[in-house]
C-alpha cells in the first residue's frame, strides 16, 4: 500500500546496470575490455571501431587503445544515454501503474454503483427498492463533491497523527504528474491517488444504509451520511494511511502500526459499527419481527453480490498502489479468501438450518471480501483461504446466533457481515501477516522483520488491537454525535405511514417496478 | 345464466384450459390469485430468520356459461384438475342476471 511497502517487487534500475557493469567478473583479465564494447554497443556504429575485439588479449595494465579524451566524450555519453533509459523506464513504469489504478478506482465505483445497490436493493420489500438505491447513488455523488472540496485535503494532508490538514482544500496542489518523492506513490500521479481514495470515501457511507434500511428519511441519511464521511472517516483514513499517521505501518514514526491494506479499520469497521449504532437508536422496522419482510428479489441480491467480488479486486489489488507482485498477492488473496468464506457459510447454514441458501451463499462471500480487506497484502494465499473459511462461519454465528439473541433491527445485516467480518478480519491479519509477502518493516541495514504472529511477531496484536479499539471509539462517538444533531434538524425516521407506503412513494414519488405497464 | 369459479393448482391451468375448449367453452377469464384451504404453507429461510408462507400461489378461472353446460363444464374442469391431493382447489356456482356483449349491446345468453 505504501511506497516503501512497494518498493519490495521493483528491481532496481541501479542493481540492474551494476550487473551489467561485472558481468565475467570472474574473469578480470577481459573486464575492461567487454565494459568498453558495452560501451560501444551503447553509442553505436561509430563507437565499434575504438572497441577492443573481445578475441584479442591485451595485457591487463595496457591504457584502451582510443585516447583519453574520446573515452571521457564516451562516459558523458554513456551517462546521458542512461539518464534517458531511466526515465523512460519510470514512465513506462508509471503508465503500467497507472493504467491499474485507474482501472481499479472504476472497479471500486462499481462495488457501490451498481454493486451494493442492487445487493442491498434485492434484500428489501419491493416498495423501497429505489429508495434503498437512491441511498447509494446519493452517496456516489455527494461524497465526490465533498471530498473534492474538503475530504481529500482532510484524510490525506498534512497534519498530526489524527488528522489531515486543509492545505488540500478543493484539491489545491494535488499534482497530476507521479514524483518519486511523494509520500503517497512514487509512480503513480497524486491525482489518481486521490480519485482512488474517493472511491472508497463513497463506499464507506453506503454499507451504513443496509443497517437502516426501510426506514430512514432522505433528507436526514443526506445529511447524516455526508457529515459523518468528514468527522469518522477522513480521520480514520488519515490515522491508518496519511502521513504521519497514528496506525501508518508505512510511517516510521507510528506509535501502533497497524496492518490494514486496503480499508479493514478505515471501510468496514467503521461502517459495520456505524451501522449498529444506528439500528439502535432509530429502532426497529415497524412489525419486526413478527411480520413478514423477506427479500423481494435476491435475483437482484445475486447480481448485486458477483459485481461487488469483482470490483473488489479493484479495492484490495488496486491498494498496491502499482501494478506489481504485491497486488497480484493481493488479488489472489482475496478471491481465495471469497471463496473459502462463502463455502464456510454454507456449511455452517446447511448444518444449522438444514438446507445451503442462495443468500447464504452470497452473504459468506460478502463477509470473506471483508475480512481479507485489511489482510489482503499481508498474507500468504493459504492463510487467506483460512481467513475467508472463518470469517464465513463467525459472520454465520453473528447474523444467525447474536442478532435474534439482541434483537436488533440491523436490517441488511451492515454490522452482522463488515463491522464482525471487519473486526475479525483485522485481527487475523496480525496472526497471519508475513513479511515474505510484505516486508513491512525492516532494520537499520534494511533486512527485513517479522510481521505478524506467523513470523513470531505476536506484538503486532497489539498494533492490531488498537486499531480496532479506535475504529470502534471513533464510530461509536462520532455516529451518536451526529445522529442526535441530524435528528433535531430534519429528523431521521420516516413517519409510520410513509414506512407502509414504502419510500419509493414516501421519499420519491416514483415505484420501482410498474406491472400495470 | 351461471358462473362458474375455479380455484387451481397453478400448474393445471393448461390442462384446464385444454379441456375446456376441447368441451366447447371459449370464454373465461384467468386471475391469479393466492390462498390456501386446509392446505398448509411451507417455511422458508432468509439470513436466519423462518418465515411460513401460508398464502399459496393460485390460479382462479371465472366462466359464465348457460345453464345446460353446467355439467360438461364441471366435468371437464375436474378432470383436468383433480389429483386427489389435498390442494386440488375448488369450484363455486352462482346465478348471474344478466350479461352484455359491449361490441353490439347483446344481451342474455348470446352474449355469452
Amino acid at each position: 500500500m505504501r511506497f516503501t511497502e512497494r518498493l519490495a517487487g521493483i528491481p532496481s534500475q541501479r542493481k540492474a546496470f551494476a550487473h551489467l557493469m561485472f558481468l565475467g567478473s570472474e574473469n578480470l583479465m577481459f573486464r575492461r575490455e567487454i565494459k568498453l564494447l558495452l560501451l560501444s554497443a551503447v553509442l553505436g556504429l561509430p563507437a565499434m571501431a575504438l572497441a577492443v575485439a573481445p578475441n584479442q588479449s591485451p595485457a591487463p595494465n595496457q591504457a584502451p587503445s582510443a585516447s583519453a579524451p574520446a573515452t571521457q566524450a564516451q562516459i558523458v555519453a554513456l551517462q546521458q544515454a542512461l539518464n534517458a533509459n531511466q526515465a523512460a523506464t519510470a514512465s513506462a513504469q508509471s503508465a503500467g501503474d497507472n493504467a491499474w489504478m485507474l482501472t481499479s478506482a472504476a472497479l471500486v465505483l462499481l462495488m457501490t454503483g451498481p454493486g451494493l445497490a442492487l445487493f442491498y436493493g434485492g434484500l428489501v420489500r419491493r416498495k423501497n427498492i429505489l429508495g434503498t438505491m437512491m441511498q447509494s447513488f446519493a452517496m456516489m455523488c455527494l461524497v465526490t463533491v465533498i471530498w473534492a472540496v474538503a475530504g481529500y485535503s482532510l484524510a490525506f494532508g498534512h497534519g498530526n497523527a489524527f488528522i489531515g490538514g486543509f492545505e488540500h482544500l478543493f484539491l489545491k496542489g494535488v499534482p497530476i504528474a507521479a514524483d518519486p518523492q511523494n509520500f503517497y506513490s512514487g509512480t503513480i500521479p497524486e491525482q489518481t491517488y486521490m480519485i482512488y481514495q474517493l472511491m472508497f470515501a463513497i463506499i464507506t457511507p453506503a454499507l451504513i444504509t443496509g443497517a437502516f434500511a426501510e426506514r430512514m428519511k432522505f433528507s436526514g441519511m443526506a445529511i447524516f451520511l455526508s457529515l459523518w464521511s468528514l468527522l469518522v472517516y477522513c480521520p480514520m483514513a488519515h490515522m491508518v494511511w496519511g502521513v504521519g499517521g497514528l496506525l501508518n505501518s508505512a510511517n516510521p514514526h507510528a506509535l501502533f502500526p497497524s496492518f490494514d491494506f486496503a480499508g479493514g479499520t478505515v471501510v468496514h469497521i467503521t461502517s459495520g459499527v456505524s451501522a449498529l449504532v444506528c439500528c439502535l437508536y432509530l429502532g426497529k422496522r415497524a412489525g419486526y419481527p413478527h411480520d413478514k419482510m423477506q427479500p423481494h428479489s435476491l435475483v437482484l441480491s445475486f447480481i448485486g453480490a458477483c459485481l461487488l467480488w469483482v470490483g473488489w479486486f479493484g479495492f484490495n489489488a488496486g491498494s498496491a498502489l502499482a501494478a506489481n507482485s504485491l497486488a497480484t498477492s493481493a488479488f489472489i488473496n482475496t478471491h481465495f479468501a471469497t471463496a473459502a468464506a462463502a463455502i464456510g457459510w454454507s456449511i455452517a447454514e446447511w448444518i444449522h438450518n438444514g438446507k445451503p441458501t442462495a443468500l447464504g451463499a452470497i452473504s459468506g462471500a460478502v463477509a470473506g471480501l471483508v475480512a481479507i480487506t485489511p489482510a489482503s497484502g499481508f498474507v500468504q494465499p493459504m492463510s487467506a483461504l483460512a481467513i475467508g473459511f472463518i470469517a464465513g462461519a463467525f459472520c454465520f454465528f453473528m447474523v444467525f446466533v447474536v442478532k435474534s439473541l439482541f434483537g436488533y433491527d440491523d436490517s441488511l445485516d451492515a454490522f452482522g457481515v463488515h463491522g464482525a467480518g471487519g473486526t475479525i478480519g483485522a485481527l487475523l491479519t496480525g496472526v497471519f501477516a508475513a513479511s515474505v509477502i510484505n516486508p513491512v518493516f525492516k532494520d537499520a541495514a534494511g533486512n527485513s522483520l517479522p510481521s505478524g504472529g506467523i513470523d513470531g511477531h505476536w506484538g503486532q496484536m497489539l498494533n492490531q488491537l488498537t486499531g480496532v479499539g479506535i475504529a470502534w471509539t471513533i464510530s461509536i462517538a462520532g455516529t451518536l454525535a451526529l445522529l442526535v444533531v441530524v435528528d433535531k434538524l430534519v429528523g431521521l425516521r420516516v413517519s409510520p405511514e410513509e414506512e407502509a407506503t414504502g419510500l419509493d412513494l414516501s421519499q420519491h414519488n416514483e415505484e420501482g417496478y410498474d406491472f400495470n405497464t | 345464466m351461471l358462473k362458474i369459479e375455479a380455484i387451481l393448482q397453478p400448474s393445471k391451468l393448461d390442462a384446464v384450459k385444454d379441456a375446456l375448449l376441447e368441451a366447447g367453452i371459449e370464454g373465461m377469464t384467468i386471475l391469479e390469485a393466492r390462498g390456501h384451504g386446509r392446505q398448509k404453507g411451507h417455511t422458508e429461510f432468509y439470513r436466519g430468520r423462518e418465515y411460513t408462507v401460508d398464502l399459496l400461489p393460485k390460479v382462479k378461472i371465472e366462466l359464465v356459461v348457460a345453464d345446460e353446460q353446467k355439467d360438461k363444464t364441471i366435468q371437464a374442469i375436474i378432470g383436468a384438475a383433480r389429483t386427489g391431493r389435498i390442494g386440488d382447489g375448488k369450484i363455486f356456482i352462482s346465478r348471474i342476471d344478466d350479461a352484455i356483449r359491449i361490441r353490439n349491446d347483446e344481451r342474455g345468453e348470446t352474449a355469452i
